[in-house]
């Protein structure tokens, strides 16, 4: 039964910001159908629920960035009319965006100060000075490994992420929006950002925040809002995980990680010899057939490399890929996707690695076998929808519907969409590359389910995860990669600590 | 505590001291401009060669003088452009803007230098007002700045043929020595000072809001730029270069042609990418435009001393723009991944 503490409103002069019966829809799609939400000074507020549930647009009204169809947004108890963040920014909010709003060909310290850059002689901007004042900040922040000079499409994931919520740090908000802050942050790297936080809030800011990792909401919110289907079912100070997650479905969620099928003695479908280049250093390991395999450490060491050159996308300097037991050379996706019973990559960031946002749940689908459903180059259509059909059902995409855009799917959909597509191919050996990032609980738990049965079937599956806790209950045994090399190799049971303490460089693991 | 996750360290860059880092890191994110200055200067050594090979000397202060002026129209719309394209955007009028200008000066900028001064003056508001008529339909009307200025173009040439049906009207003789000094090759301070005015460009509001409006139009109106006035002026100051273009060539053929700048919509493209700049919007410098315009008419020069046929001159043209754009391509990528 869920039985959590509802909120009273602290005790105060009155919220911060508040958004009453907001509505918002996009064509026929309601993403936020009456919502309503308040916040108040120096409290960390988090909003919690499925893709799709409403959160990210609730920010995007409360911020400016869009207009509500209907409701009133309200800041310090005044009803403003919103109609560009700049607007929000005059009133003393700043937003982190999910999609960050950066410049990637331009330099971290222009990113950081544009619109209020040092200026010289004639009123030019003073480069050299801007990039002194970028690395100041920089520094005050705690952040001594960031580069001012460099630009933004150099640096990883998660320095952009970071250099955003600096941005939007360096405005002294009283109100700060953080959608989804830590979906490409380390561990580390969220501690930062949570002692950014606690000192905001020690100021008397409002934090209103976004995430899918249960751990960090509990750990830093005051209050946790619950969405579904676009509408908010409840504000707590405290609640179990089981009964946000049961909140946040709608119905109660079973065990959160499947049991895992027993692991087969059958023979190697992947085996990888002595492989280096691009960053990587003499890695070898082999996946046996119906085997999953976890592979962890920390971002940046190698398992982006791995994973794509596995598929042919990169191209190794030494060693040998074996499919079945035969060598294979993958110059190309191409050759991956016919080695052998076929390799298959699902990359994490489902936008720009795999679909085609603005094409049909059908065309997305069909993409790799298009040669199998086809005659004299044209598409058999009933072949085409009968099997578009039972796949998006088998997956349970919702909705099922082939002929849907893609890209009007929330992100757990999208990238069961693009798990369907290497079924449909039924390629044997499956590389999942971070594919639970940005999903939301339920989808998860679906995504894991899949894992599982696609290992019971009979595939072999390469899974990485940001989320050691992931590795350690879906795996059969785990490579941790450290610098490029496989560092440490855990069986069960295997914790979440043990992977994280051997992807650490200094760290007296065993 | 650094926050972030240790970068990998990349064994090549281990043994390389900080500053030579910096300089390192300054080549790659200029790579294009930096490549652009060096294929030109090669492309000049080339042609020395062929030059010292054909006439046993090196070429003197006519060559080079003539070849300067001869290239600064191409400068100048090449700059216009590269302005627009950093916007995301393209202008297909610089032809017909040209071809106007170059008409109007013919005809009204008078027999004194007085007059044509003042003329010219005139004459370049008229290429900022056609260029803002581009970028009022682009901006405000939301239209795809291909078709506008594929339109635009035709209405501009057809502008230009109306008030000058025949090639002829009149440029005051000092005007054009003013201009095109037949003397010696003072166009390179041209090149000079439009380098610098690039670099307070650069520097300045509208130049932060230029390159920001194309690495991302969302981000840009997200931290308060407005697409609108950026691209109203991108649009205006290429209309501005390319009415100085149309008085370049007045002031050297002394006459005027409304057929004159319709090569120039193409060749301005040419020079821009070339230049290092990307199609894309966002990324590349008026200065790589500038070795752009150079190295355009060099690869012409190169082919005449060469000996090649006139007849076959655009086959080899688009040969090397083809090899150009390669090598930027291959060098660009080498030099990002040695960096990481």
């Amino acid at each position: 039964m869920i039985d959590p503490t509802p909120a009273a409103a602290p005790n105060s002069s009155g919220p911060a910001i508040e958004g009453i019966d907001l509505v918002k829809a996009f064509g026929g799609v309601v993403a936020l159908g009456g919502a309503s939400f308040s916040a108040y000074p120096g409290e960390v507020h988090a909003l919690v629920g499925e893709n799709g549930a409403g959160k990210s647009t609730l920010i995007k009204l409360l911020g400016g960035r869009l207009r509500p169809d209907s409701g009133v947004v309200k800041y310090y108890g005044q009803p403003v009319q919103l109609h560009s963040p700049q607007d929000t920014r005059r009133l003393g909010a700043a937003t982190v965006f999910q999609e960050l709003t950066q410049f990637p060909g331009m330099t971290i310290a222009e990113n950081l100060l544009i619109g209020r850059e040092p200026r010289g002689a004639l009123g030019l901007i003073d480069r050299r000075r801007m990039t002194a004042e970028a690395a100041a900040i920089l520094a005050g922040m705690g952040l001594h490994d960031i580069d001012p000079g460099e630009l933004v499409e150099d640096v990883s994931l998660a320095q952009r992420q970071i250099v955003e919520i600096v941005r939007a740090v360096l405005a002294e908000p009283k109100i700060l929006f953080l959608d989804e802050p830590t979906s490409s942050l380390v561990e580390r790297e969220v501690e930062w950002l949570f002692g950014m936080v606690r000192k905001l809030r020690a100021e008397g800011t409002s934090v209103i925040f976004t995430s899918h990792r249960w751990r960090e909401v509990i750990s830093i919110a005051d209050r946790i809002t619950v969405f579904r289907n676009a509408r908010e079912v409840g504000t707590f100070t405290t609640i179990s995980e089981d009964d946000a997650v049961s909140l946040m479905a709608g119905r109660k969620v079973s065990a959160i990680y499947p049991t895992l099928p027993p692991k087969p003695a059958g023979d190697a479908a992947l085996a990888v010899e002595g492989l280096s280049g691009n960053g990587l250093t003499d890695i070898s390991l082999t996946l046996g057939k119906g085997e999953i395999l976890g592979v962890g450490g920390l971002a940046g060491h190698g398992h982006r490399e791995l994973f794509f050159t596995l598929f042919g996308a990169l191209k190794p300097s030494a060693g040998r890929i074996l499919v079945s037991g035969k060598p294979v050379r993958l110059r190309s996706p191409r050759d991956a996707i016919h080695a052998g019973p076929g390799i298959a990559l699902v990359p994490e960031d489902r936008k720009t690695e795999g679909l085609l946002l603005p094409m049909s749940v059908k065309i997305n689908l069909t993409l790799s076998v298009l040669r199998r459903i086809s005659w004299l180059g044209l598409i058999r259509g009933r072949d085409e929808q009968a099997r578009t059909r039972a796949m998006a059902e088998s997956l349970d995409v919702r909705p099922p519907d082939p002929g849907r855009i893609v890209g009007t799917l929330s992100g757990g959909n999208q990238q069961k969409v693009l798990i369907g597509r290497w079924l449909l191919a039924e390629s044997g050996i499956l590389l999942f590359y971070d594919v639970t990032r940005g999903v939301d609980v339920a989808t998860k738990h679906e995504i894991y389910a899949l894992i599982n049965r696609l290992a019971n079937e009979g595939r072999s599956i390469l899974l990485y995860s940001s989320d050691a806790e992931e590795l350690a209950h879906l795996a059969h045994r785990v490579l941790v990669l450290r610098e490029g090399r496989i560092a440490a190799e855990l069986h069960p049971p295997m914790t979440s600590e043990a992977i994280v303490s051997s992807a650490v460089r200094d760290a007296d693991a065993a | 505590m650094p926050p972030s996750a240790p970068a990998p360290t990349n064994p090549a860059l281990a043994g390389i001291a900080p500053t030579d880092r910096h300089l390192l890191r300054a080549l790659a994110q200029n790579f294009g401009l930096v490549l652009s200055w060096a294929v030109l200067v090669l492309a000049i050594l080339i042609y020395c060669a062929i030059y010292y090979g054909q006439l046993g000397t090196l070429p003197g202060n006519f060559e080079i003088t003539s070849t300067v002026n001869n290239t600064m129209p191409l400068v100048l719309s090449g700059l216009g452009q590269t302005i627009v394209i950093l916007t995301r955007g393209l202008d297909l009028s610089v032809g017909g803007i040209i071809d106007l200008t170059n008409a109007l000066a013919a005809l009204y900028l008078g027999d004194t230098l007085q007059s044509a001064i003042l003329g010219s003056i005139a004459i370049l508001g008229v290429g900022a007002l056609l260029g803002f008529v581009n970028g009022a339909l682009v901006a405000f009307g939301r239209l795809q700045p291909i078709v506008v200025t594929i339109a635009t173009l035709s209405i501009y040439q057809g502008l230009a043929i109306m008030i000058l049906p025949q090639p002829g009207g009149t440029i005051p003789p000092e005007f054009s020595a003013l201009l095109v000094n037949s003397g010696a090759p003072w166009a390179l301070l041209y090149c000079v000072a439009f380098g610098l005015l690039w670099m307070m460009l650069r520097r300045s509001r509208l130049g932060v809001s230029i390159y920001a409006v194309g690495n991302d139009p969302a981000a840009a109106t997200a931290n308060g730029i407005s697409l609108i006035r950026t691209r109203l002026a991108a649009y205006v100051l290429s209309g501005v270069a390319s009415a100085g273009a149309g008085l370049f060539l007045a002031a050297s053929s002394t006459a005027g042609d409304a057929t004159t700048g319709n090569g120039y919509t193409l060749t301005s493209i040419v020079a821009v990418v070339l230049g290092g700049v990307s199609l894309f919007g966002g990324r590349g410098s008026g200065i790589g435009a500038i070795a752009g315009a150079l190295l355009t008419t060099m690869i012409v020069n190169i082919l005449f001393f060469a000996q090649i046929d006139p007849l076959y001159q655009s086959f080899y043209e688009g040969l090397f723009l083809v090899l150009a754009v390669v090598l930027t391509m291959a060098v660009g990528r080498l030099v990002k991944r040695r960096r990481r």
